[in-house]
């Protein structure tokens, strides 16, 4: 749905955007994730066919950026990083307008189907200018959508946002990935990408990392197994690093971290050997690094 | 052409809720119409005109005021330099609009959802012109029309009332007026382009007016006169100009020069 090889994009001297290659499937959630001036915005810009590229190539719902703008423009849908609404004019024209210029069929249908699924249906009526933060969000989400784009770009969509307006928000996003729309959300919240999308990238003015949320995980840190026993003792750590897979076992107050390939099968053996060897279990679970973890690694890395 | 009708009807109920645009909009042409017919009365009720010869009119005049006496003369030559300040209407008008309409975008961060959709950068600008061109044509039409009333109704010479009806008072405000209003759209939209503020934005497109003034400030000098052939070389003129204009203005204005360029 969105294929990119090599894009890049200079503002003059500086370096936005470096050599971005990716391929989203259809009906794919995908996160950018990256710091202040990573070049989120750029690339969604680039993208929405707002503004030119410098080099390499990339097709959006298979028009070609550069060559068919003005389907590209017709094909997707973009939440801005800033809402910019008409703040004059009320929701329901703020809406009808860009259904206009989509050249939107059932335009009142429309605008209402989507004024009512945001919650705005009710002051559809009142200019802009009176609405929260929150309500504004939703409308500026209500108006990349209006026209059913095929892709929908996202420019950090709850950054702003109080928790409450926030989860709405995001509970929003995942209804729409159950209707199996593609989306590329740009965000800062590692927690949001981490529930929301399929896969990830990592980005500082080039793709650091890519892959699902689960491997990124793993790979970086491979599975940690915590087995919570009534006294640890630290002999058992020579006993569970004799297993086949475990990299290593250590033991934190009376816990005992075991970081191993594949802890589905290896965990019952651990299980046995423990209480072999006279340990009393409380629980036994498993270490989730968060996302945030695998994010500052990568981008503090040194290499850059 | 349904598009660029939108873009003209969201300009226009977005734009005439800023205080400073509704202020230049209404105040300006109420001033400049209200400023002659003042003078006119003024004359009509203050002297004993006709007691002006001739004689005491600018030389070039007598062309202009054949078949006039003194005193209707002497108002004609008041009511026609007047009448030069009363095209600045249909400059300054599409500059206030046009000024807010594309800087006031950027500052509220609409344009860029705008640009987003696949209107054409051409009908985009051709709303956003038109939205700024229309009010001051108009303005400037209601203002010459109820000049044009006020002086039957304050029985100035009717004279003067029928030159009012003269081929180069039509020609002036139904021909080079619109011409000078696209003129100063481009002369906005090539401005606009490149300023973020529309204020800023606003003062420096104001420069267009420089011409008018010194084609007032020569008449009032007396190195020419306002006749019909005069007219009619400016208006070919602007039709030149306003092409070139245009080309330029499209050139300025692209989506990536309009998002990207902040200084
Ligand atoms: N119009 C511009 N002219 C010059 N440089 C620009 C322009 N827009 C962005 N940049 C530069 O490009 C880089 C990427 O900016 P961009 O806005 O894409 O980052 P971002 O990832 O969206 O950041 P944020 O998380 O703060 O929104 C930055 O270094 C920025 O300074
Ligand atoms: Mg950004």
């Amino acid at each position: 749905m969105i294929v990119t090889e090599n894009l890049t994009k200079h503002y003059g001297s500086v370096k936005a955007v470096e050599g971005l290659t990716l391929n989203i499937a259809p009906g794919e959630v995908f996160g950018f994730l990256g710091p202040n001036g990573a070049g989120k915005t750029t690339t969604v810009r680039m993208l929405c066919a707002l503004i030119g590229i410098t080099s390499g190539r990339a097709s959006v719902a298979g028009c070609e950026l550069g060559r068919q703008d003005q389907d590209v423009r017709h094909r997707t849908g973009i939440l801005t990083e800033a809402p910019g609404l008409y703040d004059q004019i009320s929701a329901e024209r703020n809406l009808s307008l860009y259904a206009h210029l989509h050249d939107v069929e059932d335009i009142a249908g429309q605008v209402e189907r989507y004024l009512r699924m945001l919650g705005l249906w009710d002051r559809r009526n009142e200019p802009v200018g009176t609405f929260s933060k929150g309500m504004r969000q939703k409308l500026a989400i209500a108006r990349a959508l209006v026209h059913e784009p095929k892709v929908l770009f996202l420019d950090e969509p709850t950054s702003a946002l109080d928790p409450e307006a926030a989860h709405l928000v995001r509970s929003f996003i995942a209804g729409l990935k159950q209707e199996g729309r593609t989306i590329f959300m740009c965000t800062h919240n590692l927690d949001e990408a981490d529930r929301l999308c399929d896969r990830i990238g990592i980005f500082r003015t080039r793709l650091l990392a890519l892959d699902t949320p689960a491997a990124l995980r793993r790979k970086l840190y491979g599975r940690t197994t915590v087995f919570h026993l009534l006294h640890a003792k630290s002999e058992w750590i020579q006993i569970l690093q004799e297993v086949d897979g475990v990299h290593d076992a250590r033991v934190v107050d009376n816990r005992v971290l075991v970081t191993l390939d594949d802890p589905e099968k290896q965990n019952p053996e651990l299980v046995r050997k423990l209480v072999q060897s006279g340990a009393d279990i409380q629980f036994v679970g498993e270490l989730r690094r968060t996302l945030e973890d695998i994010y500052l690694q990568l981008v503090h890395s040194p290499e850059d | 052409m349904r598009k660029v009708w939108i873009i003209i009807r969201k300009e226009w109920s977005e734009v005439f809720k800023n205080r400073f645009v509704l202020f230049t909009v209404a105040f300006l042409p109420l001033i400049l119409t209200a400023i002659p017919i003042v003078i006119l009365y003024v004359m009509q009720s203050g002297g004993d005109l006709d007691a002006v010869g001739m004689a005491d009119m600018p030389v070039d005049m007598g062309g202009l005021c054949a078949g006039m006496s003194g005193g209707e003369c002497t108002q004609y030559f008041m009511v026609s330099q007047f009448m030069l300040l009363f095209m600045m209407i249909p400059l300054v008008i599409p500059v206030t609009i046009a000024s807010y309409s594309i800087v006031g975008e950027k500052t509220t961060r609409t344009l860029e959802p705008l640009l987003a959709t696949p209107i054409s950068t051409l009908q985009l600008l051709a709303g956003k012109g038109l939205a700024a061109v229309i009010p001051a044509v108009l303005a400037t039409w209601g203002g010459f029309g109820i000049f044009t009333l006020a002086t039957r109704l304050l029985a100035a010479g009717p004279n003067i009332v029928a030159r009012l009806g003269d081929l180069l008072w039509l020609l002036a405000i139904f021909v080079v007026g619109p011409l000078m209003s696209v003129a100063a759209v481009c002369v906005a939209v090539m401005v606009s382009s490149r300023v973020n503020d529309p204020r800023a934005a606003e003062q420096l497109s104001m420069l267009v007016i420089i011409p008018l003034l010194a084609v007032f400030f020569g008449r009032i000098a007396g190195y020419f006169m306002i006749n019909e052939r005069l007219i009619l070389w400016t208006a070919g003129a602007l039709v030149v100009i306003n092409a070139g204009l245009l080309a330029l203005a499209i050139q300025l204005f692209q989506r990536d020069t309009i998002l990207t360029r902040w200084k």
